[in-house]
């Protein structure tokens, strides 16, 4: 069987977002730079497959020179070989061309099944993966939390409001990972060493074929709206706050 | 702009199960009908189904002009190919200037595989929507609401997804007319299925559709504290929910975790209890309408994007609250 598991690299949760003051983006200074929380239960997936199965991993990630250690990162998780998609004209590029580059870089290969998160922190557009399951024309599943293959079918589990359901497709197609789906490993210190030899084929866009036209751009990237300064109840016994609050609830805030 | 000119209408696609609409829906058609009425332009509702004739009507309480309607048992349970494939034909075939679609668990996927079908850019989970020059300017929480993004489409439809639960839903009258379409399905082309559907039995509503959510953290110490929350919120008819370290450790399930790795919410009323307001957390409910933080540690951050806070303890707090609460709705 084999897999294929993309990858983004992201700033860390807990990073605090700073906008430039021009509104052109983010000011990257200082971010802890991270494996996108929703690919590793992809990467996690692909490696439990692969043991069970045999078969190869192969990591594809779109992104600058840095998004090259959360490659590595993967490899030294357990997969095989690597794809880094990196040029310059990807800068700011919008799902459907990343898709696109995706599409390019995996149509190349074998594989069963795809992995993607079912979004990334950062940008938290939630398309890629949709968008290359078109491109590549083969069915989805988003937003999965349990993944069975049997033969050249595969069953999952996908949560909606109010429900859960258990959907089938046929293979190949895409996955989109949620948490919940499994515990994801970390690198052990041979599989690090091992990382480093692993083969990561860089590209870009020429080399992929395709060129890079964004439809969806963001004008400008603004701070969060500031909210008015809260009101701390005070009062001497907790039932006289709970009085207090349940009344601005009901009389100034008016949502109970 | 040659196809800009062609491109026209504000267009939504309706959420419904099995023959009863997601309040998503009626969102949506509001949102359409503000932007519709700033371009002088109709709008269409496309509505997807099996036995959902008799509902169609409904979308114009809130503003439809035209509801294009497939009925057809291939779209119950809703499933991305079927649905992606009808509303894809029809799109290309009517050309609208604007598609809009719920940030809910099915338009979700559906308006993500849709960017591919047609070619397009979308704006995901959008708060605001304004008109610019007579394009669509979507406004979106990114980093999970650390930072907001302006979103401009080039290309049509220009798409966005909306957040449930921050677009009113307001009646505004029309007959809508119902429009019957052919979705062009072919059985042999629909690869996946929906094998077992598994509802939910605890009659709450999902905390990204909830009106009032009460949420604990790693204060509640433990998930037999747990019950205390449940029943101020049986009291207010709210969905309980719980922050990342209480997930992890085991106290809650994946599906109650409100935060940047869990859901995105934004209900009238959140009530913080016993969480710090870690960033992550934070991002995921700091589009509430109104916050609470009930928390002992007067330096918790999460006072700092609370509406009302309490610096105290919450298991005297909560009990309190559920009888003043239960006092005033009696």
């Amino acid at each position: 069987m084999n897999i294929v598991a993309c990858v983004k690299q992201v700033p860390d949760t807990e990073t605090l977002i700073k906008v430039k003051p021009d509104g052109s983006g983010i000011d990257e200074t200082g971010i802890k730079w991270v494996m996108n929380p929703y690919d590793e239960y992809g990467v996690e997936e692909a490696l439990k497959l692969k043991e069970k199965f045999g078969g190869d991993v192969t990591i594809v990630s779109l992104g600058p020179a840095r998004a090259l250690e959360t490659v590595r990162t993967a490899l030294a998780m357990g997969a095989d070989k690597a794809i880094h998609i990196n040029d310059p004209a990807f800068e700011g590029a919008d799902a459907y061309n990343i898709a696109a580059a995706l599409a390019a870089a995996i149509k190349g290969i074998p594989y069963d099944i795809i992995f993607c998160g079912q979004r990334a922190i950062d940008d938290d557009a939630g398309q890629v993966g949709s968008v290359l399951a078109e491109f590549l024309s083969i069915p989805q599943i988003t937003i999965v939390t349990k993944v069975d293959v049997e033969g050249a079918s595969i069953k999952v589990v996908r949560p909606i409001e109010g429900a859960q359901l258990l959907i089938e497709s046929s293979l190949p197609c895409v996955v989109t990972t949620q948490k919940g789906l499994n515990e994801p490993r970390y690198a052990s210190l041979p599989g690090i060493m091992k990382a480093k030899k692993k083969p990561v084929d860089v590209k870009d866009a020429a080399g992929l074929g395709i060129t890079v036209a964004p439809k969806a751009k963001i004008a400008k990237t603004l701070p969060p709206p500031a909210r008015p300064p809260g009101k701390i109840i005070c009062g001497e016994e907790p039932a006289e706050k709970a009085r207090e609050l349940a009344k601005l609830l009901r009389e100034e805030a008016k949502v109970i | 702009m040659e196809e800009s000119k062609m491109a026209k209408g504000v267009w939504i696609v309706a959420e419904q199960r099995y023959g009863a609409y997601r309040k998503i829906s009626f969102e949506l058609v509001s949102a359409a009908r503000k932007l519709a009425d700033q371009l002088g332009e109709e709008v269409g509702a496309i509505l997807l189904g099996s036995g959902i004739e008799g509902i169609a009507g409904e979308l114009g309480k809130y503003g439809a002009d035209k509801v294009y309607i497939a009925d057809n048992a291939l779209f119950e349970p809703y499933t991305t190919d079927a649905h992606a494939t009808a509303v894809a034909k029809l799109v290309k075939e009517q050309n609208p200037s604007i598609l809009l679609l719920g940030s809910s668990a099915q338009g979700k996927d559906l308006s993500a595989s849709l960017v591919g079908k047609l070619a397009t850019g979308m704006a995901t989970d959008c708060v605001d929507l304004k008109i610019v020059d007579g394009k669509l300017l979507s406004v979106r929480p990114m980093y999970a609401g650390k930072c907001y993004g302006e979103v401009a489409v080039s290309s049509f439809p220009q798409m966005a997804s909306l957040r449930p639960n921050v677009f009113p839903a307001i009646e505004n009258p029309k007959t809508a007319e119902v429009i019957k379409f052919e979705p062009g399905l072919d059985p042999s082309q629909l690869k996946t299925k929906v094998l077992e559907v598994q509802k939910d039995t605890s009659g709450k509503a999902d905390l990204t559709e909830a009106n009032i959510i009460v949420s604990g953290g790693r204060g509640m110490k433990g998930p037999e504290n747990y019950v205390i929350l449940e029943e101020l919120a049986d009291v207010l008819g709210a969905t309980v929910g719980a922050s990342r370290a209480a997930v992890d450790a085991g106290w809650r399930p994946q599906k109650d975790q409100v935060g940047q790795t869990g859901k995105v919410v934004s209900p009238n009323l959140y009530i913080a209890c016993g969480i710090s307001g870690a960033i992550q957390h934070l991002a995921g409910m700091g589009s509430s309408k109104y916050i609470v933080a009930i928390n002992k540690d007067p330096d918790a951050p999460i006072f700092a994007r609370a509406d009302y806070g309490i610096v105290d303890d919450l298991f005297k707090i909560v009990p309190e609250l559920t009888k003043e609460v239960k006092k005033l709705l009696a």
